[in-house]
């Protein structure tokens, strides 16, 4: 069968649209199955931050997240979708309480996967106490999905990366898809500079940050499950594979988690006392590790997968 | 911030059939605009909040000449901006119209 017209223009436009330069609106509307995006709270509703009128700071109608539902190859998917460029991503009151609710409804309905389309540099500081305190919520509420049976899967490639809480959050999910330009960290390269100094961190040496925090670096180190191109179209493959790769989820539970904990143990056992991100390239049998960062994206994606992935029974 | 509001009587209805839209990002030098089918036909109104103080003689320069050129009947224009440059405004303008008058939802 040949597919209809407008499918084909769909994923013509999603292969030429960069993931990093695109909007969230953009994303969802070309990762998505054309025209299945039914949006919850949209900003029509006008659900805006009630802390930024203390600060005299701009609202966003959606205060910087969607969130909805859709479908992926004709299969119904939760997506969330934050918006980088509002406010850096960052996760304020409202913002959190929308992916809290989500997942609310995924782990309700319990056969619907979750998409979070991270871009964000974490808690946003004008809330902080109730942006901190939405992380712990979707972290729990996460992690109460999953414990039903929902797969929830973090695509990682824009502007803000993943910073922050939105660290600890996508360190939650069922599986993480990471493109070059999507960073994945907890504490940001200035962070790190203002508490430690420069000689602990240069956060003005891109090379550092990017080899650093980088999306071939997660993929390598196994906290990324696979490693996307800078397109929509990649992503959206992506998270057809490891829809795919997750199968039919496995019970999660107190055994899975030991097993993460014993992963992440045991590569802090291997490549604790290494000093740089190649060494642990090197570490990990990487032929001409410091060549890594130039790899175009299919070589690399063939290197990584002879390195190996993540082992199914942690995370 | 600064609350602005712009009213206009217009030629005709706008075209499509979608209630509404939104484009652009909040963001420093940008701004959303959410578009909503809400006002009788002849009727046009943008209500503006905006992160840059005493600019209203441009934002009403702009609005004009946009109410002018595309005839944006029975619309509700809804303006968040982050200190855009009137160029920018009113191409989200163009933008949003463009949006609400694809046929949808």
């Amino acid at each position: 069968m040949i597919a209809p017209i407008k499918d084909i223009v769909q994923a013509e436009r999603a292969r030429n649209t960069s993931f990093n330069e695109a909007s969230a609106r953009t994303r969802l509307a070309l990762l998505l199955d054309g025209g299945s995006l039914v949006e919850f709270i949209g900003p029509e509703a006008r659900e805006v931050s009630p802390h930024l009128k203390t600060f005299d700071l701009p609202e966003q109608y959606d205060d910087g997240i969607i969130v909805g539902h859709g479908r992926l190859e004709g299969a119904p998917v939760f997506v969330a979708a934050q918006e980088g460029r509002f406010m850096g991503g960052a996760f304020g009151e409202v913002h959190g309480a929308k992916l809290t609710g989500l997942l609310h409804a995924a782990r309700r309905i319990g056969s619907i996967p979750v998409l979070i389309l991270f871009d964000t540099g974490g808690v946003r500081l004008q809330e902080a106490n109730a942006g901190e305190l939405a992380i712990a919520e979707i972290m729990r509420a996460m992690i109460e999905a999953r414990a039903a049976g929902v797969k929830v899967i973090g695509l990682i490639g824009g502007r803000s990366g993943c910073y922050g809480g939105g660290g600890l959050i996508a360190g939650c999910c069922s599986a993480l898809a990471v493109s070059e330009p999507g960073r994945i960290a907890v504490s940001g390269p200035e962070v790190i500079e203002t508490n430690r100094g420069v000689e602990e961190f240069d956060s003005r040496d891109r090379a550092l940050v990017w080899r650093t925090m980088g999306g071939k670096h997660r993929r390598l180190l196994g906290a990324a499950d696979v490693f996307a191109d800078d397109t929509v179209q990649d992503f959206r493959e992506a998270a057809l594979e490891l829809l795919e790769l997750l199968g039919p989820v496995g019970t999660f539970g107190l055994d899975r988690l030991k097993a993460e904990h014993e992963r992440l143990a045991e590569r802090l056992r291997r490549f604790g006392r290494c000093e740089d991100a190649v060494d642990i390239w090197t570490a990990e049998g990487v032929a001409h590790a410091a060549t890594v960062p130039e790899l175009p994206a299919d070589q690399f994606i063939a290197l990584a997968n002879r390195i190996g992935r993540t082992s199914r029974d942690a995370r | 911030m600064e609350d602005l509001s712009f009213q206009h009587r217009v030629r005709g209805r706008a075209g499509g059939t979608r209630q509404n839209a939104i484009v652009g990002v909040v963001a420093s030098g940008n701004l959303e605009v959410l578009v909503e089918r809400v006002l009788p036909d002849a009727e046009c109104v943008v209500d503006i909040r905006t992160a840059a103080m005493g600019f209203g003689e441009i934002w009403s320069a702009v609005i004009g000449d946009f109410v002018e050129r595309y005839s944006p009947g029975g619309l509700k224009f809804s303006i968040n901006d982050g200190g855009a440059r009137p160029d920018t405004v009113s191409l989200r303008l163009a933008q949003a119209v463009r949006s609400i008058a694809e046929n949808g939802q």
